[in-house]
């Protein structure tokens, strides 16, 4: 059987983790295909809905990348973010999701082997995982 | 929405050998022609070459495309090429959308299928993207011709006088009765040991004559309202009570005055009157009435100004004035304030008579000064040895980890001093000599050949008691000599403490009535610490000097010129452009809750107490998206950035 290559949707921060994953590829540093990028402008702009729409259109992870804190482009659009990510956290239990499934990460824009290296290593937490469960119980 | 019915052309770039070997770009243009709404779907070498635009704008005029995609590189590397041969064909550069494929794809990814399977999602969520995106433009905002500096010191002075050349009208606002800030009461500045009233009296002067800087002493900022451009600055003038258009500045009432308080220019060391003028050279030189302490506010008697002032200048019924000015652009200028070394009780300040600050030792050894510029102590006779100590307040995780920066240069300043002037022996206790700067390792070497102790370690203790009765009545120093690993107590006669610089108090109060952050340790936060050193996040507001953090003089003024050069670039351009990917409130879903103002970090959302909605200022907007993520009822939107528009983009890569 074929290994379960699981999709991942990262949003995120143009002014940090977008370039920080730009700069991986002008060092060609190698991660899996499996993330599909939606380049936002802050993490703060991440509506909770986003997240469960994703789960929901079957995504088997979530990855949030954002400024540390204290470099936000807009002041403190990240730290808006954590305190939203952690609440969806809980609804993504009670929805039957696994909340290890939602990443979120400070990747700063110079941290082109960070970016490499969370993506990797998400990408293999997720693996583990299996996939969506939603994408049994649902019509996909 | 879907602004028009959409004709999409979808480009993928090859970009040389970079993105074609590994995706396969006939493949995914394939796939794009088959995508809803795609009338056209190419492969070519260099998207974003000469000829490669031509093809793009030539299918928009040809085939009446009218939503672009381009699978390229990063949007960070092209966005504006592409965007502008868009405008050109007739367009609106916002109908274009970017797919990511080199640097996110064929350079990240090791298998030729896995990045072509990629490939396609992502052409395919931008497909699905740009038939939801709007027609856009920003507005152009006319600038007003003046701006406003907050605090008088050498950094506010340098930048007033700076936009002031270029021709622009600067408010000039300082707290204090005098503009001249910490420089005017220096004695020699560093490495140069230039007299800094030399170098310092001559621009306070040339800043209160010239005829586009409006000086506003004894005042504060007191509101700040607009945006950039268009900011409306309220100026607390406090009462001065007298006259300025009357008074001559002849000093009379100043030696006639019978209270005495005591000076804070002279750092508490003299005493001045409750009628008085800091210091010989204020400017302006009018001076002011200290009401706490006159006798007239006290006790309803005395009046011997009003009774000596030959100008009748004296005006007891002066009241506190809001003035209203316009400005284009702010300027920060704040500065430091020393850190106060009370609370390190072991080097006995404010205990022994002979510790002193080094903002103190300043004014010993000012001619202006409470000795006249004679090295003496309390008891009037020179100093035979005197102990210096480096990083009192600073490089210390009690009080401020950081380093000051001037302490190193202004202690060994002293050192020079001290032996020019009495031929005392000099001991400093340093942690590290940090003397980075044009001729400053250069001075370090040359106060070692003038003979001065240098000890590497941190002071442990200053005690009154003598190691033996020869030192009675003198300062002990103890400190470990960490380079020979030796005790040292050390017997002297002063102790001048190098204490560090901390925010100036108001400074909390400043960035909020501006918007600006401050850091952890409270100094303003630049834009940038590399690449826009001076900007703030808040357009049009600058810094400039030690608000931002500790500076020596010569880097204050380069600070200070470059901020009014920002500042001026800003007025000389005449207009701001707004941002065109900004928040829109939807004034039909919007139910008042305020929520989108409490989160905005720009207070760019107002309220509309008529229609009971919230409003965005399009001028301060900078398009985080808080308030749409917070927004109960969506309506709050940033353009560009929709919640439409990023759902169809992840519905289409999760398909």
């Amino acid at each position: 059987m074929k290994e379960f290559e699981p999709k991942i949707i990262a949003m995120v921060c143009n002014w940090c983790t977008y370039t920080a994953a730009d700069l991986a590829g002008t060092s060609r540093l190698m991660y899996p295909a499996n993330i599909r990028i939606v380049r936002l402008m802050c993490t703060g702009m991440i509506d909770q809905k986003y997240i469960l729409k994703a789960f929901l259109d079957g995504a088997d992870g979530v990855f949030i990348g954002g400024c540390h804190p204290g470099d936000c482009h807009y002041i403190n659009g990240n730290l808006k973010a954590v305190k939203r990510i952690s609440g969806v956290r809980k609804l993504l239990e009670q929805f039957g999701f696994d909340p290890a499934r939602l990443k979120l990460q400070w990747i700063g824009a110079s941290e082109g082997p960070e970016f490499q290296r969370h993506m990797t290593e998400f990408v293999s937490t997720v693996k583990s995982m299996g996939p969506n469960p939603a994408r049994d119980c649902m019509i996909l | 929405m879907k602004y028009e019915q959409p004709a999409i052309g979808v480009y993928i770039c090859h970009c040389g050998m970079n993105i074609a070997p590994k995706v396969d770009v006939e493949n995914v243009a394939a796939f794009a022609a088959a995508l809803e709404h795609v009338v056209v779907a190419r492969d070519y070498k260099f998207m974003c070459s000469s000829p490669g635009q031509s093809l793009i704008i030539k299918d928009i005029r040809e085939r009446g495309l009218n939503r672009i995609i381009v699978a390229s590189c990063s949007p960070r590397m092209h966005e504006k090429t592409f965007r502008k041969a868009c405008e050109q064909a007739g367009i609106n550069p916002h109908y274009l959308q970017m797919a990511n494929i080199r640097e996110q794809i064929s350079w990240v990814t090791k298998d030729s299928n896995d990045a072509t399977a990629k490939a396609k999602d992502q052409v395919a969520a931008a497909v699905a993207r740009v038939v939801y995106h709007a027609p856009l433009t920003s507005l152009e905002i006319p600038v007003k011709k003046s701006m406003v500096v907050v605090g008088g010191g050498i950094a506010g002075i340098q930048a007033a006088l700076t936009a002031a050349e270029a021709g622009y009208n600067v408010h000039l606002v300082e707290r204090e009765p005098s503009i001249g800030g910490h420089m005017a009461k220096f004695d020699k500045t560093f490495p140069t040991l230039d007299c800094a009233a030399c170098i310092m009296t001559p621009k306070m002067v040339e800043a209160a004559q010239h005829p586009d800087i409006t000086l506003h002493t004894y005042s504060e900022v007191a509101s700040v309202e607009g945006f950039v451009g268009n900011f409306k600055v309220g100026i607390r003038q406090k009462p001065r009570y007298i006259d300025a258009s009357k008074c001559t500045g002849c000093g009379v009432c100043t030696t006639k005055c019978p209270s005495k308080v005591i000076s804070e220019f002279d750092q508490g060391l003299t005493f001045r009157k409750a009628i008085y003028s800091p210091f010989p050279q204020a400017i302006p030189n009018t001076p002011v009435i200290d009401r706490e302490n006159c006798l007239y506010f006290t006790k309803g008697r005395c009046r011997a100004c009003e009774k000596f002032c030959e100008a009748h200048a004296i005006a007891f019924d002066q009241k506190e004035e809001i003035l209203t000015v316009e400005a284009g652009s702010i300027i920060i200028a704040t500065g430091f304030q020393t850190f106060d070394p009370t609370p390190l009780t072991q080097y006995g300040y404010g205990r022994y008579p002979e510790v002193y600050t080094s903002l103190e030792f300043e004014r010993i050894n000012n001619a202006t000064g409470p000795t006249a510029g004679k090295l003496l102590m309390k008891n009037g006779k020179p100093p035979e040895k005197v102990a210096i100590i480096h990083c009192v307040g600073s490089r210390d995780s009690r009080y401020h980890a950081y380093c000051s920066r001037v302490c190193c240069m202004v202690s060994m300043k002293f050192a020079h001093l001290v032996r020019e002037k009495t031929n005392a022996e000099v001991w400093e206790f340093y942690i590290d000599i940090r003397s980075p700067g044009k001729l400053y390792e250069e001075f370090y070497s040359r106060v070692q050949e003038e003979g001065v102790h240098m000890v590497r370690g941190r002071v442990a203790e200053v005690t009154d008691i003598p190691e033996n009765a020869k030192n009675e009545g003198r300062l002990t120093v103890v400190a470990e000599n960490t380079l020979t690993r030796r005790i040292l107590r050390v017997p002297v006669d002063m102790v001048l403490l190098g204490v560090g610089l901390e925010p100036a108090k108001g400074a909390d109060d400043i960035g909020r009535m501006l918007g600006v952050q401050r850091d952890k340790d409270g100094w303003f936060n630049e834009l940038h610490a590399k690449l826009a050193p001076v900007k703030t996040a808040m357009s049009g507001i600058f810094l400039a000097g030690c608000c931002q953090g500790p500076k020596d003089i010569p880097d204050t003024v380069a600070q200070a010129s470059a901020a009014a050069g920002e500042a001026v670039s800003l007025l000389a351009k005449g207009t701001v452009r707004t941002l065109a990917e900004i928040s829109y409130i939807d004034p039909d879903l919007c139910s008042g809750c305020k929520t989108c103002i409490e989160v905005c970090p720009y207070t760019a959302i107002g309220f509309d107490e008529g229609r009971r909605v919230a409003v965005v200022n399009e001028a301060l907007c900078k398009g985080c998206g808080s308030c749409a993520a917070a927004c109960p009822s969506s309506a709050a939107a940033i353009r560009h950035f929709s919640g439409r528009q990023i759902m169809e983009e992840m519905e289409a890569l999760l398909l």
